[in-house]
């Protein structure tokens, strides 16, 4: 057991003939993810890697019993690029690309959310479950199949938790990027009711950052209905103000979105903080040390 | 990106909300012929800068504020002398203050009340929202602290736009008079019909003023866009003001490279913002001061890293440099192949120390090991952070 991907999930990827596309659907294809397409319209009938390309998603979900995709289309269409996704009922939606107009991501939420389809990202790294399956464009060799669950809005610093962890001797069992934008399709809450759920999953490691209000939200969540260990790190503690997104940003969280007020949340939730970013791993194992 | 007052009373009075008439100066003797044109008995003299706290604000040496009346086109004359090609500063600014280059001359109005709105993307609701606030004019992040019971909000779907009962909802929350309801919908409609259709990232009216005849009007018109939407906006990049942004930031923007300049004598350079915060958060905690935050992004080539050296050492107030890169897309040979090229053509004259790590570590290890270029190698996050609060004080 795992959660969201393991080692049946059928991908695809949209967006397979571009370089960067084609570069990591390559990647997990050496990692053991079964790749079985691609999508990019108008290129229909093509072979990258070996894996056949569709001009739709719905044709390549039929030709090849495709249960997640993996998107790496350009801004300006990636939006769309969900929409087919959803559109073709493709379990598990997979959004790579950066840069995303935000008022586009309004419009797609709320389609995601009264459909079947689970969206991951965007402006994430992806997700992966170690030894099975990887979907995205993490470094395979840093993971170890084991019982942490990790999350986290920023991909680097995944990796860094990632790499802490499997140095300590804790393999995880899935990791999710969430994505670094401020609108995104999967929250910390939506991965944490699964983390909590899971029985491969022992404890559960998460890596915030400041802005918006995603954090407490987590907080609030675990006090309530998580029983497994959780640590936790806050990037940007020491981001300079002035440096923000303009006034009406700090009202809707009212006093929410430093640092600050995200690790008192955290620590009011019993979750066992991450003082540096050198201390994931570490604040890992005491949390896990804490509660046996 | 941010766009001046003026231009983006611009955008909204096209987008049907109202607001006064007014012209823009260059010089005191424009403002003196603004004044004359307007045909007020009294006009508003704001300075045009990409900061807020202009009325609070004042000029460095001097008591003139960011924002006055005139009553006569000498003293339009004699505020706008005050204010341009001198520095102001506000809250917003930082001590250094920004110059004023251009004041925006605007007819007066009967105000009856002065109120509050803005309009931003809601991360919780997923969706764009319209708040607002009896306490317009005031410093609106205290009135959320303070009395957050005091700031209604309305989200909205941005294909459908803000509902007519939604207006009036915040019409009658506002306390705004029944004969003026219907004035609410147009106006906030209007924003909210403005603000999606320019992908704006945050539209705030601070104040919007209730004036003796019951119409509601724009006094105010601060306007940030959504930089990656930007593609499908001309007319809004074409309003871009560089004078306004700070010198390596626009070089960083062109580069691709994200980049917001700090005080501190450490300059950065990692691949993802959450790593870039977490690694300057780092450096601090070792007592070392970091001099930017500098995010190269996921897919940089050896020129964009390149670039990405000499706008940190752009900086005079550098005197080392941390690298850190955990490759995803990023591979690290392309850091390691960048490092190399940069201190042939840059040149490094401070110490650099480099923490790799990810996609292609061992070959991007080999390249430097194998090349002349003086650097201090680390590892692991701790080992970097120490070694180069070290390399300054050694």
């Amino acid at each position: 057991m795992s959660i969201l991907v393991d080692r049946n999930t059928r991908v695809i990827c949209q967006g397979i003939t571009g370089k960067v596309g084609e570069f990591h659907t390559r990647g997990c294809l050496e990692y053991g993810t079964r790749m079985v397409g691609g999508v990019t319209p108008g290129k229909g009938g093509e072979k990258i890697a070996d894996l056949p390309v569709f001009d739709t998603v719905a044709e390549a979900r039929d030709a090849t019993g495709a249960n997640a995709t993996m998107i790496f289309v350009p801004p300006p269409f990636a939006a769309d690029a969900i929409l087919e996704a959803v559109a073709a009922e493709v379990e598990l939606v997979i959004a790579i690309t950066e840069g995303i107009p935000v008022l586009d991501m309004a419009r797609v939420l709320p389609v995601v959310e009264n459909s079947k389809s689970v969206l991951v990202g965007p402006n994430c790294p992806g997700v992966i479950t170690p030894g099975q399956c990887k979907i995205g464009i993490m470094p395979g060799y840093i993971h170890t199949p084991g019982n942490i669950g990790v999350m986290s809005r920023s991909g680097t610093l995944t990796y860094e938790a990632v790499w802490q962890l499997t140095q300590l001797g804790h393999g995880q069992s899935t990791c999710v990027g969430l994505g670094g934008d401020p609108l995104v399709g999967s929250s910390f809450i939506d991965i944490l009711s699964l983390f909590e759920k899971d029985p491969e999953t022992q404890a559960i490691l998460m890596m915030g950052e400041i802005g918006g209000s995603a954090e407490e939200e987590a907080a609030a969540y675990v006090k309530e209905h998580v029983t497994k260990p959780v640590a936790a790190f806050i990037a940007g503690r020491t981001a300079p103000p002035g440096k923000r997104m303009g006034h009406a940003g700090a009202i809707i969280s009212g006093g929410k979105g430093t640092a600050e007020a995200k690790l008192e949340a955290l620590r009011d939730a019993g979750i066992e903080i991450a003082e540096t970013p050198a201390d994931m791993g570490a604040a890992m194992v005491r949390a896990i040390q804490q509660k046996n | 990106m941010k766009i001046h007052e003026f231009q983006a009373k611009d955008l909204l009075r096209a987008a049907g909300v109202p607001v006064l008439d007014g012209k823009i100066a260059l010089t005191p003797e424009e403002a003196s012929l603004a004044f004359q044109s307007l045909e007020t008995p009294v006009c508003a003299v704001k300075a045009q800068i990409h900061a807020g706290g202009r009325g609070k604000g004042s000029v460095q040496g001097s008591e003139q504020r960011g924002v006055e009346l005139a009553k006569s086109a000498d003293d339009a004359f004699r505020i706008a002398e005050g204010l341009l090609n001198n520095t102001l500063v506000t809250i917003q600014t930082g001590p250094e203050g920004q110059v004023v280059r251009q004041v925006f001359i605007e007819s007066g109005c009967d105000i009856k009340q002065e109120l509050y709105c803005a309009i931003l993307v809601d991360r919780a609701a997923g969706s764009p929202v319209l708040i607002a606030s009896t306490a317009g004019g005031m410093d609106i992040e205290e009135v959320a602290a303070k009395t957050p019971e005091l700031i209604l909000s309305e989200p909205f779907d941005p294909d459908r736009g803000l509902g007519a009962y939604q207006a009036r909802l915040m019409a009658s929350q506002l306390g705004l008079p029944t004969a003026s309801w219907r004035y609410a919908v147009q106006f906030f409609q209007a924003l909210c019909k403005a603000f999606v259709s320019l992908d704006a990232s945050l539209l705030e009216i601070n104040p919007f003023v209730l004036t003796g005849d019951g119409t509601l009007v724009a006094l105010d018109a601060k306007m940030t866009f959504d930089d990656n939407a930007l593609f499908r906006h001309k007319r809004v990049l074409s309003l871009r003001d560089e004078s306004e942004e700070e010198p390596a930031e626009i070089r960083a923007a062109a580069a691709g490279l994200s980049y917001v300049k700090l005080n501190g004598e450490i300059g950065c350079l990692v691949n993802g913002a959450g790593l870039a915060m977490s690694t300057m958060d780092l450096v601090k905690f070792h007592g070392g001061e970091p001099a930017n935050f500098l995010d190269v992004g996921g897919g940089a080539n050896v020129e964009q890293v390149t670039e990405a050296f000499r706008i940190i050492l752009s900086d005079s107030h550098v005197k080392a440099i941390l690298v850190n890169i955990f490759g995803g897309i990023m591979q690290c040979t392309t850091i390691a192949n960048a490092l190399v090229e940069a201190s042939k053509t840059v040149g490094f004259t401070v110490p650099l120390v480099v923490r790799l790590e990810g996609t292609e570590v061992e070959e991007g290890k080999k390249i430097l090991a194998s090349s002349d270029t003086s650097i201090i190698t680390a590892d692991g996050l701790t080992d970097a952070a120490q070694k180069v609060v070290e390399s300054i004080k050694a």
